[in-house]
């Protein structure tokens, strides 16, 4: 009770900033770095910007539903680290770099 | 006996399924065997409904099928019906049909297609009996269409000779035409009396006997109808297929370019005849059509060298004589004429057949000649074919035709004096083909000579048996002065009441009548003596192909270069027509749009592609601002 209380007391402004400013670094992580293990991460980051933003509605409103939207992101959100990790494993053994600007074959 | 209607184009059709699907399983003697005894079983169901009609035990009656469709208000059914007219199409279509299906087993004997041939007789009997037995337009539409397929799979039967598909061709097309304009009078038949049932309270033709004479409406549908009737039965303008149409074996041409198809155009009008009664402008038009055709067609048969051809055009001829009769109102004379014709034609085609059979496939006169000992029995059935439509009595032809020549006479001295014309013409080519045929030396090759035989019993029994009809036929209908009653005019009154309640017939004294039949008979005299002096005892031969001859002979030899005129007038301007259509509309415009639209997309393409750069930062940065982009428009405008 304490713990969803002390959670009450910060307003939900601060949470919205909070996300907003881990999701705005996220894009800008994806945007500016080259390394693909950062953009990576930088991903992982906005999404868990999104999680955040929802639980704190969800305390807010007390509606539980937006949690258990989270908890199926996050099982997505492992899924889909393991791919990309696959993903990023095979880049690196066919160009031996994690730099994305390696990976402009494909254009016209 | 009621049910006996549906029983009689039945028969037909099932003979065409059994020998369509069965194809060449069947042997050659049993699939003649069932599409002969199919048609005499029409034939057999005729003569009954016939002799009831005659003794009037059995009332005309018609018989629904079914629903046809039902459209709003409008209801069509398929029904037949039998009165005394089709009874007496029914009993020629299946008679002569019967006997040419035999006569057919014969022809086609040694022919690959045997099978095929007597399948689309059979269609072919199926269409026509269709076509007369309709109790309303529609149905006798269908049939009509019909009889045009068949005689195009007909005309084209031996597929493999191109001339001969390029006849089928233009027989369809020409018949197209025609049947255009029976359409459209059928539209307005049906715009003017909301229905299309010939018989009944509300039929068409009790509704127009109440219209006034030359009501502009009931004028456009009997011009609209005959123009169907033109294509057809072969009439001016659209007459070039018939000749052409001798491309099919000749039985083909014996049952439906002579005796039953062609002849379809003048049912038409004689059961419309009310709606021609009440429309003198169209008349006239119908019989100075029918007498122009008639003129022309005798003068080409007078230079023609194909046994076939000389018959086809003299056929165009008949036909004009039979639109002539109707044109002046008399309907039970054309169908006089129609059952005479279909003897004594039918006889003379299956005549031509026989001697091109001994021939071994040649049909130039010039190259026959002395068959007479050779062919006994052909050689006396066609002199009875040529006697007949010479006009000479007592035999078939000299009844109708004298019944016709006399109605116009009674209407019209002009035209009963080029009706005299054709029918003088009528005599002279018969007896030039019947003298250069049988009579003289031979002028065939060695070869065809050890050849000549007179053809096997199934062709020589129908061509007896039309002899017989040719020479009896006429006895159905006795001219006035002879005192003796004229059977088909009774007959046939109730079909043809109303008309002649509308339009009296002119009578002419029986001193008149007299004297026309002794013109008729001195002018056939004088044109057998010229003609048996010039081929029998001068044996004059027609000029050789390479010949230079005359010019009128030269013009009359090229059938009037009507075909060429066609050729250049119709057929060039539209084929340049077309090609420029597909030359500028096709090429430029159609083309040039779909080209352009498809280069727009590769030039846009070719721009664009620059936009993927391969550089996922690129990507995912475009990715930002276009989402950026779509929150400022949705939350900002």
């Amino acid at each position: 009770m304490d713990a969803i209380n002390s959670i009450n007391q910060v307003p939900i402004s601060s949470y919205l900033l909070l996300s907003s400013v881990l999701f705005s670094i996220g894009v800008l992580g994806v945007i500016y770095r080259r390394n693909i293990i950062v953009m990576f991460m930088s991903i992982e980051l906005m999404l868990n910007a999104v999680n955040l933003m929802l639980v704190a509605f969800s305390a807010y409103r007390n509606d539980p539903s937006a949690q258990v939207f989270v908890f199926f992101i996050m099982a997505v959100a492992a899924a889909e680290v393991a791919i990309g990790l696959s993903i990023l494993v095979m880049i690196y053994r066919n160009t031996r770099s994690i730099d994305s600007d390696e990976l402009k074959q494909l254009k016209w | 006996m009621e049910n006996l209607l549906i029983l009689i184009p039945l028969f037909p059709l099932l003979g065409f399924t059994i020998l369509g699907l069965s194809g060449k399983n069947l042997s050659k003697s049993t699939a003649g065997a069932i599409a002969s005894g199919s048609v005499l079983l029409s034939f057999i169901l005729s003569v009954v409904l016939f002799s009831g009609l005659v003794s009037g035990s059995l009332p005309a009656y018609q018989q629904k099928l079914l629903d046809w469709f039902a459209a709003g208000k409008w209801d069509v059914d398929l029904s037949l019906m039998v009165d005394p007219l089709s009874s007496l199409f029914l009993l020629v279509i299946t008679g002569v049909g019967f006997l040419i299906h035999v006569y057919s087993t014969g022809y086609m004997h040694d022919d690959d297609g045997h099978n095929k041939f007597f399948s689309y007789l059979n269609l072919f009997v199926f269409f026509m009996l269709m076509l007369v037995m309709g109790s309303n337009f529609l149905v006798m539409f269908v049939g009509w269409e019909g009889v045009g397929l068949c005689s195009y799979l007909l005309i084209g039967f031996w597929f493999k000779n191109p001339s001969y598909n390029a006849a089928a061709r233009k027989a369809f097309v020409m018949n197209r035409i025609g049947d255009l304009g029976f359409l459209i009078g059928i539209f307005l038949i049906f715009i003017q009396f909301g229905t299309l049932e010939y018989g009944g309270t509300q039929g068409v033709f009790e509704q127009a006997s109440h219209a006034a004479s030359n009501d502009p409406v009931i004028v456009a549908i009997a011009i609209c109808l005959f123009i169907g009737a033109m294509g057809k039965s072969a009439q001016i303008p659209l007459y070039t297929w018939l000749p052409d149409a001798m491309a099919g074996p000749t039985p083909v041409s014996a049952l439906i370019h002579a005796a039953t198809m062609v002849t379809a155009g003048i049912y038409m009008v004689a059961r419309a005849n009310i709606i021609y009664t009440l429309a003198p402008d169209a008349q006239v038009l119908v019989a100075y059509t029918g007498v122009i055709t008639a003129l022309l067609a005798a003068t080409i048969g007078l230079a023609q060298n194909d046994i076939k051809k000389v018959l086809a055009y003299s056929t165009v001829s008949q036909l004009g004589l039979m639109f002539l009769a109707l044109g002046v109102g008399a309907y039970t004379a054309a169908v006089f004429h129609v059952i005479t014709h279909a003897f004594f034609k039918a006889l003379l085609f299956l005549g031509a057949g026989s001697v091109i059979h001994a021939m071994s496939g040649e049909q130039d006169i010039r190259k026959m000649g002395g068959l007479k000992p050779h062919l006994p029995k052909t050689w006396m059935t066609f002199l009875i074919g040529t006697i007949a439509i010479a006009g000479i009595p007592p035999f078939a032809g000299f009844f109708s035709k004298d019944e016709i020549l006399a109605n116009v006479y009674a209407r019209d001295k002009g035209l009963w004096l080029t009706g005299m014309i054709v029918s003088a013409l009528t005599t002279f080519y018969m007896f030039r083909l019947l003298f250069l045929t049988f009579f003289g030396n031979f002028r065939g090759t060695h070869h065809q000579k050890e050849h000549l035989h007179e053809s096997p019993a199934s062709m020589t029994l129908p061509l007896v048996i039309l002899s017989v009809l040719s020479v009896l036929g006429g006895f159905i209908g006795f001219p006035e002065v002879f005192h003796l009653p004229h059977w088909l005019h009774h007959y046939l009154s109730p079909v043809m009441e109303a008309s002649e309640i509308r339009a009296l017939p002119a009578e002419i004294t029986h001193l008149t009548e007299w004297s026309l039949m002794g013109v008729a008979l001195i002018v056939i005299a004088i044109m057998f003596f010229i003609a048996r002096s010039k081929y029998l005892s001068r044996e004059e031969l027609p000029e050789p192909e390479e010949a230079k001859l005359k010019t009128l002979h030269r013009v009359v030899y090229h059938k009037y270069y009507v075909d060429e005129f066609y050729e250049g007038f119709i057929l060039k301007p539209l084929g340049w027509f077309s090609k420029q259509l597909k030359n500028i509309v096709e090429k430029e415009l159609i083309d040039g749009v779909v080209n352009l639209s498809g280069q727009a997309a590769m030039w846009g393409g070719k721009v664009l592609r620059y936009a993927q750069t391969g550089m996922v930062s690129f990507y995912l940065f475009m990715m930002v601002l276009g989402a950026v982009g779509l929150w400022i428009y949705f939350n900002l405008f």
